[in-house]
C-alpha cells in the first residue's frame, strides 16, 4: 500500500508537471530554451491630411478580427488632437479630433503583431444578407447569373468561384455587365461579389489587409473576400480565385469603407508601412499571456523584480544540485562532509568557476586545519574555537583575495561569496575526522566532497537546464518525483558492489 | 527496484543487505524514531538495561555541566582505572580509558600521561557536544574499565575487543567480535583499522577475519589464527543480545557486548543503525536470514526460545531462503 501510495503521488506530480509545462510552452509559448525569438511585425498606419478652418475628425480603421495574427501592443502618436477607439461594422476605429488645428497633420497608429495559430474568425455566424435593392434590369439579371452560377456549383466554396469568374470575365458575360459600373479595382470586384452573394443569401464581406513582409517598406492593401458557407469563414481572392487565407495576409479593416475619413479635412492621404522583427519568446509569451487575461505570468517569477528573479534563477537550481547529491550518495555511495554542503560549495564556484573554485577552497580548507589543529593545543572550548576558525577563515579569503588583486589573478576576488560558516563547520568538522578516523578517511571524504560539488556545479551551470527551471519552476515538481522514487530504492549502491565483494565465495574474473 | 548487472546479481543472490535496503526496508520499518533517544543516549540505555537486570558495567559517576569536572577526582577515588564515555558519541568517538595513575597525572591505556587540565579540557569539549552527532550538548558517563577475559589476549593489540550481535526483532541473526589492532589505536571499530572476524552463532567459534575488505586468518599484530575461538558464555551473550529487543523496542539493533573477566558478558552500547561489515566478517549475507526469521519465526516467543531458534538456524554457513 505504502509504494502504490508513492507511485501514485510520483504519476499525479508528474502529470502535474508535465501538464503546466505543455501549457505554458505549447498555449502560451512561453520559450522551453533559452534565448529563443519570435517573429513580429511592426504595422504603421501614418494618416496625413490639412484641416480646415474649424473642428476636425478623423477616422482610422484598426485592426480588431485578425485570424492566425494577434496584436501585441498598439499605440497611437498625434499632436495636439484627443482619441478615442470604438467598435464599428468595420471592425474597430480609432477617431482623433481637436478643435482647430493648423497646417498639414500626421497621425500614427502603430502596432505589433506576432503570428498566433490559435486565433480565428471567432465572430458569431452572420445572420443571412437582405437582398440588394435593385432595380428591375438588375434584379433580372442577378437572378439569372445566381441560377447559371448555382447550376455549375456544388457548394458555397464552388459557387462562390463561379461567380467571381464571371465578374473577372467583366464585360464579355451579359448578367455581370449590367453591374460593371461599380468598377474594376479588386476591392470593387470583392464588392461586387457580396452583393450578387446577398442576392443567393450567401452572408459575405470583404476584407482588407496588408501581406506582413520582413522587409520594412511601404505596402499597398489588398482585399480578399469573406464567404460564410454557414459553418465557418471561407477566403477568396477575387482576382486569382484562389481559396484559402494566405499565411502572411493579416486582415487589417473589413467592409465597403475607406481605410480612412476624415471630416473638417482634406487632402486626405494614408500610407502603411509593416518591418518584421524578432523579439526574445519570454516577453512576446508574457505580453499574449497578458492579452489573454492568463494568471500564468501574474504568479511567474517574471511578476519579481530583476534583483529577486536572479536570487531565484540560482536558488531554483539548489534543488537541482541536491537531486545530484542524492544520485551520488544512495546510487553510488559518495562519503561527502555534510549532506548539502557541496551544493553550497557548487554555488560558490559560480562565481569563481571550477578550476579556481577548488584550488582556492582546497587552499583554505588546508590552511584552515592547520590553524585548527593549532587552536586544538590551545585547548579552546568548542564554541569559540568554532568562532575563531570561523574568524581565520574570513581573514584567510580577504588575504587570498588582496595577494591575487596584487597578481593581476582576477578569479581571486571572486572568493567572498564562499560559504563561510559552512568551511568553518567542514574545516571543524574534518579535523575531528582526521584525528579520530584518521587522515586518509578525512582526506577521502574531503575528497569525495569536492568530486560531489564540482559535479553538482557543472549540472547546475547547464545553462539550458537553468533556463528551463527559471520559466517553468513546476518542472521542479519532477525533482520531487525523482526523490521519491530514490527515497524508495533499496538496491545496492555502486560503490557497495566493491565493499561487499569479499562475501562472495570467489570472485569470478 | 534491483540492477541487475553483474556483481549486484551476485550479492543479491548471497543475500547481502545494502545500505538502501537496511535503510528502508528494516531500520525505517522496524525502528521507531522516538525511541532512538534510548540507544544514542548511554545514559539511559545503561540505566534501562540495569532496571531491566541486564549485566552492564558499573557506574561511578556522571558529569553533567562544567561545574561536574572538578568533581572527577572524587568520583574516581576509589577507581584508579576508569572509562570516560560521552553519552551521545557515535562509533566509539570521545571515548577515554584511564588504566592508571602516575603521580597527579593519569595514564591512558595506550600509555599516553594527561594532566588534569588537559582532562578538563576533553571533559569540556565533550560536554559541548565535540563528539556528539549534530553537536549537542552532552554529558560524560564515568563507569567501569572492562578487565578484558584473557580468551581475546592473543588477538587484541591493547584496547578491548567486543562482540557485536545483531538482532532483528529479538533474534539474534549474526555475530561477529571485533578485534582492535595496531592500526585502530586499542579501538574495537571496523573503519578505524580493527579486525573483525564473525562467529558461528550455533556454536559461538569464531571464522575467519577481515581487515577493511579484505580477508584475513591470521591477526595483523598478533600473528595468531583467528579462526576456531571458543566465545566463552556464548549462551549467556546471545540470551543478554535477545532480551535488548524488549529492552528498547527497537526491531532492528547492533548489540555491543564486551567479555570482562570477573563480571562475564557485559552490554557496552547497543545501536540503532549498526554497519553492514559484519556481512564481510561473516562472508554471508544479512539479508537470507533476515528473511528465515520473516517466515519462521514467531516474534511473541519469549527470549530463551529465541536463542534456541538462532543456534539452530544460523549455524554457519546459513543456506536456503533469499
Amino acid at each position: 500500500m505504502n509504494k502504490k501510495h508513492i507511485y501514485f503521488l510520483a504519476a499525479f506530480l508528474t502529470v502535474l508537471s508535465i501538464g503546466l509545462f505543455a501549457y505554458k510552452a505549447e498555449v502560451l509559448g512561453f520559450p522551453v530554451r533559452p534565448q529563443q525569438q519570435t517573429e513580429i511585425w511592426n504595422i504603421e498606419a501614418a494618416v496625413r491630411f490639412r484641416p480646415g478652418p474649424a473642428a476636425v475628425k478623423a477616422t482610422l480603421r484598426i485592426p480588431s478580427l485578425t485570424p492566425g495574427f494577434s496584436l501585441l501592443d498598439e499605440n497611437f502618436i498625434s499632436r495636439g488632437f484627443g482619441v478615442t477607439t470604438s467598435s464599428s461594422p468595420a471592425g474597430r476605429e480609432a477617431q482623433w479630433s481637436a478643435r482647430e488645428a493648423s497646417g498639414t497633420q500626421t497621425m500614427y497608429y502603430r502596432a505589433i503583431v506576432y503570428r498566433d495559430p490559435m486565433r480565428l474568425a471567432e465572430d458569431t455566424t452572420p445572420p443571412f444578407p437582405t437582398p440588394p435593392e435593385l432595380d428591375e434590369p438588375s434584379r433580372v439579371a442577378l437572378e439569372a447569373l445566381i441560377a447559371e452560377a448555382r447550376r455549375q456549383s456544388a457548394d458555397v466554396a464552388s459557387f462562390t468561384i463561379q461567380l467571381l469568374r464571371r465578374i473577372n470575365q467583366g464585360d464579355q458575360d451579359p448578367y455581370v455587365r449590367v453591374f460593371l459600373k461599380h468598377g474594376e479595382s479588386q476591392a470593387d470586384r470583392a464588392q461586387l461579389a457580396t452583393i450578387f452573394l446577398a442576392g443567393a443569401q450567401i452572408p459575405a464581406r470583404v476584407a482588407h489587409g496588408v501581406f506582413l513582409r520582413s522587409a520594412p517598406g511601404a505596402v499597398q492593401p489588398e482585399s480578399i473576400l469573406e464567404v460564410h458557407d454557414g459553418v465557418q469563414w471561407l477566403y477568396f481572392n477575387p482576382r486569382t480565385l484562389q481559396q484559402g487565407l494566405p499565411p502572411d495576409f493579416f486582415i487589417w479593416w473589413r467592409g465597403e469603407y475607406p481605410i480612412a475619413e476624415v471630416d473638417g479635412g482634406h487632402d486626405l492621404d494614408v500610407t502603411l508601412a509593416v518591418q518584421g522583427n524578432l523579439m526574445p519568446a519570454m516577453v512576446v509569451a508574457e505580453r499574449r499571456a497578458e492579452a489573454a487575461g492568463s494568471h500564468a505570468v501574474d504568479f511567474s517569477l517574471f511578476a519579481l523584480p530583476i534583483a529577486t528573479q536572479a536570487v531565484y534563477s540560482v536558488l531554483l537550481m539548489i534543488p537541482v544540485g541536491a537531486l545530484v547529491i542524492v544520485v551520488l550518495r544512495n546510487f553510488v555511495g559518495v562519503k561527502t562532509f555534510g549532506t548539502f554542503m557541496p551544493v553550497l560549495i557548487a554555488l560558490a564556484f559560480r562565481e569563481t568557476r571550477l578550476v579556481w573554485g577548488i584550488m582556492l577552497f582546497a587552499i583554505i580548507v588546508s590552511l584552515g586545519l592547520l590553524i585548527r589543529f593549532y587552536l586544538e593545543k590551545l585547548r579552546l572550548l568548542l564554541v569559540p574555537r568554532l568562532t575563531c576558525v570561523l574568524t581565520v577563515v574570513v581573514l584567510l579569503m580577504v588575504a587570498v583575495s588582496v595577494l591575487s588583486q596584487k597578481l593581476g589573478l582576477q578569479p581571486g576576488l571572486s572568493l567572498a561569496l564562499f560559504p563561510i560558516v559552512i568551511i568553518a563547520m567542514t574545516i571543524e568538522r574534518m579535523s575531528i575526522v582526521w584525528e579520530e578516523r584518521g587522515a586518509s578517511e578525512a582526506i577521502q571524504e574531503g575528497v569525495g566532497s569536492l568530486i560531489v560539488a564540482a559535479l553538482a556545479y557543472v549540472v547546475m551551470g547547464i545553462n539550458w537546464l537553468e533556463h528551463l527551471v527559471f520559466v517553468f519552476p513546476e518542472l521542479l515538481l519532477l525533482v520531487i518525483v525523482a526523490t521519491l522514487l530514490a527515497g524508495r530504492y533499496t538496491g545496492y549502491r555502486l560503490l557497495e558492489l566493491h565493499r561487499f565483494k569479499g562475501v562472495l565465495p570467489e570472485v569470478p574474473r | 527496484m534491483r540492477l541487475s548487472f553483474g556483481r549486484a546479481r551476485q550479492l543479491a543472490d548471497e543475500g547481502v543487505l545494502g545500505l538502501n535496503k537496511r535503510n528502508g526496508d528494516y531500520i525505517l520499518r522496524f525502528n521507531a524514531r522516538s525511541r532512538y533517544p534510548l540507544v544514542d543516549d548511554k545514559l539511559r540505555t545503561k540505566q534501562l538495561a540495569l532496571a531491566a537486570n541486564l549485566a552492564v558495567p558499573p557506574l561511578y559517576g556522571v558529569i553533567r555541566t562544567h561545574h561536574d569536572i572538578r568533581l572527577l577526582p572524587e568520583i574516581v577515588r576509589d577507581h584508579p582505572q576508569f572509562v570516560l564515555k560521552p553519552a551521545h558519541g557515535s562509533g566509539g568517538d570521545g571515548i577515554v580509558v584511564i588504566a592508571g595513575r602516575s603521580g597527579s597525572r593519569y595514564r591512558t591505556i595506550s600509555g599516553a600521561l594527561l594532566d588534569a587540565g588537559e582532562l578538563a579540557h576533553y571533559l569540556s569539549n565533550a560536554i559541548n557536544g565535540q563528539f556528539s552527532l549534530g553537536g549537542i550538548q552532552d554529558v560524560v558517563i564515568v563507569e567501569y574499565m572492562v578487565k578484558f577475559s584473557p580468551v581475546f589476549e592473543s588477538l587484541s593489540y591493547q584496547g578491548v575487543p567486543d562482540v557485536r550481535i545483531i538482532v532483528f526483532r529479538g533474534y539474534p541473526i549474526m555475530a561477529m567480535v571485533r578485534l582492535p589492532t595496531r592500526i585502530s589505536g586499542g579501538k574495537a571499530n571496523l573503519h578505524q583499522g580493527a579486525v573483525g572476524a564473525g562467529i558461528d552463532l550455533s556454536s559461538g567459534r569464531t571464522l575467519d577475519g577481515v581487515l577493511g575488505t579484505e580477508v584475513i586468518t591470521h591477526h595483523p599484530d598478533t600473528t595468531n589464527p583467528i579462526a576456531g575461538v571458543r566465545v566463552p558464555a556464548w549462551d549467556t551473550i546471545l540470551d543478554i543480545a535477545a532480551r535488548c529487543y524488549e529492552l528498547t523496542g527497537l526491531g532492528y539493533i547492533g548489540v555491543d557486548i564486551v567479555l570482562d573477566r570477573d563480571r562475564g558478558p557485559l552490554i557496552l552500547e547497543l545501536n540503532a543503525r549498526p554497519g553492514l561489515a559484519i556481512q564481510i566478517a561473516n562472508r554471508q549475507g544479512l539479508l537470507r536470514r533476515l528473511q528465515i526469521c520473516e517466515q519462521r519465526a514467531d516474534f511473541d516467543a519469549p527470549a530463551a526460545e529465541r536463542v534456541a531458534f538462532a543456534r539452530r538456524e544460523f549455524a554457519h554457513p546459513v543456506r536456503g531462503a533469499a
